[in-house]
């Protein structure tokens, strides 16, 4: 018998020295800023976006280029335009998306030039409005394991149901606005619903469903505005009715900035659904479907059910999007209304890691160069795509923490920080 | 093949899984490696075949020093591995699979079946493993599929067979059929290496028995030398107590009836046969049975988690066939699904969460749709006391806990509600000795309380340790209804399809 005796091998031993006390707060903070934990791989992303940025700058524009290829000669003449270019590329983004210090300076020696000033500021939030509220419908539909990809279609349907709203009902102002929020909610809410309740009912995949009724609405729209009412009259072109001044948003600071009514309840949703996934019954549902359905109807819970719902509620904060740019900025519809702005709200969602609070964040960094790229564009000749690429690039290192981690060399984060947000499509 | 591990360590962030492991394999010797999960057995096992790579250490064969950058070099070097989970293609032939990655080919790269079915004849002849070679193997019971495995291990000219928990799937018969395999292979000079967990098995046939725990070698010893009493002590590092202390069970009125219970899979394939079953309030009736034989879906359906092709579920003389699993639980059944992980628990979310997930919507949890965060963290810390569950706090993530203390959150939230009937679905697959102790105690505490108890278990001896009767299910149907005291032989006999002699109620 060669066996040690069990007792000298002490149980429960502990494979790592628990440290005694507690560590200063420099040093736990400096131990948060080196672990892959969801803000650092965010803003490493971000980073990321702007170095990538930066090298498209400097290869594709002329000058830089042209110096480049003198870089034998004149070494730091290559390096220091490049630096200068870039510089003065981002700085237009900055002016053109939040404020001008120059502006800053006229306002203040001059006391005019208020509007102009915060003019770059009013219309970043413009833009981040609907993707704050696309992007909270999304991200509740993620959280619960489903993909709605039908962001477009859904807000075109809330800007419609709100457009009819607008021009066909005639109430005033403090009436007529709350009925055109809550018909955008419904306009969505009913292009949530229909995925929904195919995928409850027949096991359809809502990302199909999802992109296919993208097409139905928006060709549902072009068939729609070459016929009555919704019209604008005496027109050929495929434009709708433009809603009155009762129907239309309140601008918050005076008409010569263009937020409005919309930035308020995009902030309040997304507080709404912060509680209502934190704190509610309902939410919580949600949550446990989206991370184990099997659990979930182990438990009693109607996965079915939850799944028509989030689709339905999703549905409707993308509507309340289409209604915000409608009766916030835009009073009429076109063929194709909305662009984009259903997809972004994916990307905002992504960004964002399916927390409303992240999507305000993501929301306003995205509005931001949006707005300042197209300054920049004017300003320099830098053209506006070069901030999709960068928007690109951060969702790309955003959706891929591992590549992050990898290229600077941070430390895991602990257990409980489980980065991994993006699921496979199945089921 | 004489192999020696000296010193292998192996470390995943701050754990450290194997911790200077030495052991020696002589040649044609059966060594068992005993520990319980999470003691490093699987670890090491990956290091020898080249999964992993050890941080230190070093791995001789034959007195030479090797090293194995990937399981091929492994293979080369005549290292076999059954693992847990059969590595089979279901839709190919038996032929098919043990030829797979080096196929015997004729002029032009045509397959050479012929030379593939006399190789395995051969084979099958020489080791009294007898397989058909023309046989899908989906086809195969699970005992067959694993001297699929073994041959195609032994086609690759093996000289070490290691075999990771090769028992956990097989019926005791077939256990013995593969212990007989093993003593004829190592007859022939093949080592073998042996991972278990169960004590029984490693007395009954291993030459040497290498115990681990928490990544350390605590002993190694032989049968002869040891009993289950002494295994189990070193394998868990304080005394443990076998045998489930109680009493005769007190049946009263019958709690659950299945009338002609029949249930059919996705394909419409029948899965549980007209199956009349009855569970009397404080008794534990156990399903016994090896796995796949409908036990699972008929816990299910108790549930309302499959759907009822025939027959009636009936619940203290009220039928509850095809109720949705909210009534099923509200009704006052309280389950403990076969695989926690899956079913039973929400990894990432916290261990107080995860307590309320059945009643997270009602009082004093909820009101008027919004929870009530305070009461569940406050319940959940009075339950993390009552049923020993071992974490720093509720909020803990369930997902970084240890097995046995996953369970005890399941058995937790489930024995929370006023039960009449708990189905207990293999509540200890998994777990450690300490914990399944705890689940024992806990569901014999719960008969003796009233409780109707339906243990399914694939596990004879917890069966055995715990049932007062025996249902044994084979291919759905239940085969007879004996008392635990007929023995593991005649139960063993029936989970292969034997039916018992007397009247099966």
């Amino acid at each position: 018998m060669t066996a040690v005796p069990a007792e000298s091998v002490p149980a429960g031993e502990s494979t790592t020295g628990e440290p005694s006390g507690s560590p200063p707060w420099w040093s736990t903070a400096l131990h948060r800023m080196t672990e892959a934990n969801v803000a650092v791989v965010t803003v490493l992303a971000v980073f990321c976006g702007l170095v990538f940025g930066a090298i498209l700058i400097v290869v594709t524009t002329t000058s830089t280029l042209h110096a480049w290829g003198n870089v034998g000669s004149h070494p730091w003449h290559a390096i220091s335009l490049s630096f200068r270019t870039v510089g003065t590329a981002y700085g237009d983004l900055f002016i053109g998306s939040i404020f001008s210090p120059s502006a800053l300076g006229h306002a203040v020696s001059t006391g005019h030039g208020w509007v102009a000033l915060f003019t770059p500021l009013s219309e970043t939030l413009v833009a981040a409005t609907p993707l704050i509220l696309a992007g909270t419908g999304v991200a509740l539909g993620f959280s619960t394991g489903v993909f709605n990809i039908g962001g477009q279609g859904q807000f075109i349907a809330g800007a419609l149901a709100a457009t009819y709203v607008g021009f066909g009902v005639h109430l005033p102002l403090p009436l007529h606005v709350p009925l055109v929020v809550l018909a955008g909610a419904a306009g969505g809410a009913v292009a949530g619903f229909i995925p929904g309740f195919l995928k409850a009912r027949t096991g359809a995949h809502e990302v199909i469903v999802t992109i296919m009724l993208n097409y139905i609405i928006l060709d549902l729209l072009d068939y729609l505005l070459t016929t009555k009412p919704l019209q604008a009259p005496h027109q050929s072109n495929s434009i709708s009715q433009t809603i009155p001044s009762s129907a239309t948003l309140p601008h918050l600071f005076g008409s010569g900035l263009r937020v409005n009514a919309g930035l308020i309840v995009a902030l309040a949703v997304a507080a709404g659904a912060s509680w209502f996934m934190k704190r509610s019954t309902l939410g919580f549902t949600f949550r446990v479907i989206g991370s184990n359905p099997d659990a979930g109807r182990t438990a009693g819970m109607d996965a079915k059910l939850a799944t028509i719902l989030v689709l339905t509620i999703s549905g409707a904060l993308v509507g309340l999007a289409g209604m915000s740019t409608l009766a916030g900025t835009d009073f009429f519809l076109s063929s194709g209304y909305g662009g984009g702005t259903g997809f972004n709200a994916i990307t905002v969602a992504l960004l964002g890691r399916n927390k409303p609070s992240g999507v305000v964040l993501g929301s306003l960094l995205f509005a931001a160069l949006i707005t300042g790229g197209r300054y920049m564009q004017a300003a320099t000749g830098i053209p506006l795509d070069l901030t999709t690429v960068i928007q690109a690039v951060i969702v790309f290192f955003v959706a891929t923490p591992a590549l992050i981690r990898e290229i600077f060399r941070l430390r895991e984060a602990g257990s409980g920080k489980i980065l991994l947000f993006t699921k496979g499509w199945a089921g | 093949m004489k192999l020696e591990l000296a010193g292998i360590t192996k470390r995943f962030g701050a754990l450290v899984a194997n911790n200077g492991i030495d052991l020696t394999v002589e040649p044609g010797e059966i060594h068992c490696l005993l520990g319980e999960n999470g003691a490093g057995k699987s670890t090491l096992m990956n290091v020898l075949f080249g999964l992993l790579q050890a941080d230190a250490g070093e791995i001789r064969i034959d007195g030479a020093a090797v090293r194995f950058a990937d399981p091929g070099d492994a293979i080369r070097q005549g290292i076999g591995m059954v693992h847990q989970h059969f590595m089979l293609v279901p839709v190919f032939t038996v032929a098919e699979n043990v030829v797979l990655g080096f196929e015997p080919t004729r002029a032009l790269g045509f397959l050479d079946r012929q030379k593939a079915r006399a190789d395995i004849r051969r084979l099958s002849a020489e080791f009294g493993l007898e397989v058909d070679p023309d046989a899908t193997v989906e086809e195969l019971p699970v005992g067959i599929q694993q001297r699929v495995e073994i041959l195609k291990a032994l086609l690759r000219d093996v000289s070490l067979l290691i075999l990771d928990e090769p028992t956990a799937v097989l019926t005791p018969q077939e256990t013995d059929g593969l212990f007989t395999i093993m003593r004829s292979l190592a007859e022939s000079g093949c080592s073998i290496l042996f991972i278990t967990h169960k004590l029984k098995e490693v007395l009954a046939v291993a030459d040497r028995i290498t115990v681990v725990r928490q990544g350390k070698v605590v002993g190694t010893t032989t049968p002869a030398e040891s009993d289950e009493e002494e295994l189990a002590t070193m394998m868990v590092g304080r005394n443990v107590d076998l045998v489930v202390r109680k009493t005769a069970a007190e049946p009263g009125e019958p709690m659950l009836s299945l009338g002609a219970l029949t249930l059919t899979d996705e394909r419409g394939v029948t899965v549980v046969d007209h199956v009349d079953l009855t569970v009397r309030a404080g008794e534990v009736v156990a399903l016994a049975g090896v796995q796949g034989n409908g036990q699972t879906e008929l816990a299910e359906a108790l549930l309302g988690l499959h759907p009822v092709a025939g027959g009636t579920i009936r619940l203290d003389g009220k039928d509850i066939t095809g109720s949705t699993p909210r009534h099923a639980l509200r009704a006052g059944i309280a389950y403990i699904p076969e695989d926690r992980q899956r079913e039973g628990l929400v990894l990432g979310m916290s261990i107080g969460d995860n307590l309320v997930l059945d009643l997270h919507n009602v009082a004093p949890y909820a009101r008027h749709g919004a929870r009530n965060l305070t009461e569940v963290s406050e319940s959940g810390q009075r339950k993390l006391s009552e049923f020993d569950i071992r974490a720093t706090s509720v909020e803990t993530p369930v997902g970084t806990l240890s097995g046995g203390n996953q369970q005890k959150v399941v058995v937790a939230r489930e024995l929370s509600r006023p039960v009449r009937l708990l189905v207990a679905a293999q509540p200890t697959r998994g777990l450690d000795v300490g914990s399944i102790e705890y689940v024992h105690r806990r569901i014999i505490e719960e008969r003796d309380r009233g409780t109707a108890v339906l243990l399914i278990s694939s596990e004879l001896d917890e069966i055995l340790a715990l049932a007062d009767q025996v249902a044994v299910m084979f291919r759905g149907a239940v085969v007879g209804i004996v008392p635990p005291g007929v023995g593991r032989e005649q139960i063993g006999l029936m989970m292969a399809g034997a039916h018992e002699e007397g009247d099966p109620e």
